[in-house]
């Protein structure tokens, strides 16, 4: 039985994390994801769940932390925002080059600077190419149910990476929302018992974890990293599909929203994708075929799928919540257009960089941009393609 | 200061790049038509808060949401953050609807605006977007006579409860937000009086669990509050 609840993200996450009942989390804090931790550790006081919880001195350690009990053969995780994740650079990549399937839950926000603690997505978008999976939530709903979910995608034995469940800094991780919550029961059944195959503290197969690689295997080693990669569409959309027996809301690789006969669609992702559907449903009373494709799997790119989705479209605004400095746009406008040009697809699109650093975003700014696609729809010519919302010359 | 400069300026770069350098293509290309459209679409009840760090404007949106969900309501409670310290202005939101929630913006039109603290009335534009058919509530022992004159001509309804003397006389301290709570869901009708005083009551409980003996102080506040509110 579902229970209403109203939630914070934050409180969202950590409630799902106590359902979980991971058996480690190591943690230190950084706003806006600080609440997590701290939710998690009254659970740990209360008795609630057994988890080993482990305040450590950085970000650097919560992650080596979280890897190490992840090698040992334990199911792990921690939580951070921001600089914090900047500063578990090279853990990412071990955690992912060491195939350990390992969760962190991010709450999105600007890296430094200038210094600010509001929602981009810069710090996960920096981590894009670490070979971690990444999923994002647009409400708090999402967040608790992609953590949910997050385990069974991450342990499975063709996927065996670490997974990013992504959030929005304040937008979602402090705003109380009306969501459902599954029976803990119902949680702990679905996530299952973690059984590694290979750890550490086995003594009838010993082995070594992070060894020295030289130049004859290195490669070898990261093509094998990119083999799990390729079956994590197939598995989410499995995951997702069970998820839905036991909770009636339905999961996939991306949603599209009144895209089915779209001519004019934004792509992006997180929070600011429910103020599109707004915006959306605004233009669809006026008779304009206005559409929404929000992303939620991330990495890896589920482009063949996102072409489709897109291919009767006539005019396209992929919106980066992060800049990529590459005079052309954002992230997402790249994977995008790369998946549109291998499959010919003849869309008019342009790239907007907007929300940084918590820069609010409006049901008429989204208004305004479905309007400038109708423009360069009409003229046959997208103009500029790398573009700025909302911003002061 | 923050919310009117910040309005503007989003309102006028909605669509930026080729739009605004041409000046040819309005932002609100769709026209206002739409506008009058989405406000159909469902009872929606926006609040803005205006506070200072410390004062518990968040909390008090936190517990209007808690409140109003409780009684079947699809509910938003959020802060809006500016600099991380005791005493800066900060600004919180609540949207209550009889329906979904999508929209993840901060609030600019809204209904009602709660002012926590009167000395903001002069460094902040309050009554900025606030609607001529909702009104403002602010916490003063001033008469409203007084406040007119910072309110830029607000043509809504204005009332005022004096938080400080309610929260000394029930709690013995100040805690300005437990009877702007009370004041709030009175003049922005969000439901009756018995169900919000037996609702809060159970929150109390839960939050109050050890320390059951403020429960009282703090029911004897909302219920002073809901008397006061003028």
């Amino acid at each position: 039985m579902a229970k209403r609840d109203r939630l914070s993200g934050n409180e969202a996450i950590a409630i799902a994390l106590r359902q979980i009942n991971p058996d480690v989390f190591p943690a230190f804090p950084i706003t806006p994801s600080t609440e997590i931790p701290q939710y998690f550790a009254s659970f740990v006081a209360n008795g609630q769940v057994d988890t080993e919880f482990i305040p450590v001195e950085s970000e650097h350690s919560s992650m080596s932390a979280a890897i190490g009990a992840s090698a040992a053969g334990a199911r792990s995780l921690t939580a951070t925002s921001s600089c914090g994740l900047a500063y578990m650079w090279e853990e990412l990549y071990i955690a992912a080059s060491n195939r350990l399937p390992l969760a962190l839950a991010l709450v999105n926000r600007a890296l430094s600077g200038p210094i600010n603690i509001n929602c981009d997505h810069s710090d996960s978008m920096g981590a894009r190419d670490a070979g971690w999976i990444q999923i994002y939530a647009e409400n708090n709903q999402e967040a608790y149910d992609n953590m949910v979910q997050a385990y069974r995608i991450s342990e499975h034995k063709d996927v065996r990476l670490p997974i990013m469940i992504c959030q929005d800094g304040f937008i979602t991780s402090h705003a109380v929302e009306n969501m459902e919550l599954l029976e803990d029961g119902e949680v702990r059944s679905f996530v299952g018992e973690y059984e590694p195959e290979n750890y550490l503290l086995n003594p009838e197969c010993p082995m070594a974890v992070g060894p020295y690689s030289i130049t004859d295997y290195y490669m070898e080693a990261k093509r094998n990293q990119a083999e799990g990669m390729k079956h994590v569409e197939k598995v989410v959309l499995e995951v997702a599909k069970e998820f839905e027996e036991i909770s009636g809301r339905e999961y996939g690789l991306f949603e599209a929203y009144r895209m089915e006969d779209a001519e004019y669609a934004v792509v992006m992702i997180g929070s600011a994708a429910g103020t599109t559907k707004d915006a959306v449903d605004a233009l669809r009373k006026q008779g304009q075929k206005a559409g929404l494709l929000k992303i939620r799997l991330y990495r890896p790119f589920p482009a063949e799928a996102v072409a489709e989705a897109l291919k009767g479209v006539k005019a396209l605004a992929v919106m980066d919540r992060a800049e990529g400095y590459t005079n052309h746009g954002g992230p997402l406008g790249a994977d995008v257009l790369s998946a549109l040009y291998r499959a010919r697809a003849k869309a008019l699109a342009v790239n907007y960089i907007y929300g940084l650093g918590g820069r609010d975003v409006r049901v008429e700014d989204m208004e305004g941009v479905f309007a400038t696609l109708k423009q360069i729809a009409e003229d046959g010519d997208t103009g500029e393609t790398y573009r700025y919302l909302g911003i002061r010359e | 200061m923050y919310p009117a400069g910040r309005k503007s300026f989003l309102r006028d770069g909605a669509g930026a790049g080729r739009d605004t350098a041409s000046g040819g293509l309005s932002p609100m290309f769709f026209g206002n038509i739409l506008k009058k459209g989405r406000r159909k679409m469902s009872n929606l009840t926006e609040i803005r808060w205006h506070g200072r760090g410390g004062q518990g404007a968040k909390t008090a949106a936190l517990l209007l949401a808690d409140v109003a969900f409780q009684t079947g309501k699809y509910v938003q409670g959020f802060p809006e953050y500016g600099p991380e310290r005791m005493g800066a202005p900060i600004t919180a939101y609540n949207r209550i609807s009889d329906t979904q929630i999508r929209v993840h913006s901060n609030i600019y039109d809204p209904q009602y605006v709660v002012v926590v603290d009167e000395s903001l009335l002069e460094a902040v534009d309050v009554t900025n977007g606030l609607k001529k058919d909702g009104a403002i509530l602010i916490n003063t022992s001033r008469p409203k006579e007084e406040l007119l004159p910072h309110l830029k001509g607000y043509e809504g309804k204005v009332y005022t409860i004096d938080a400080h003397k309610v929260s000394m006389a029930a709690m013995g301290r100040y805690f300005p937000n437990t009877p702007l709570l009370a004041a709030i869901v009175k003049v922005a009708e969000i439901m009756d009086e018995e169900t919000f005083l037996r609702e809060m009551r159970a929150s109390f409980s839960h939050k109050f669990a050890s320390k059951p003996e403020v429960i009282d102080g703090n029911m004897a506040a909302l219920k002073m509050a809901l008397e006061e509110v003028q």
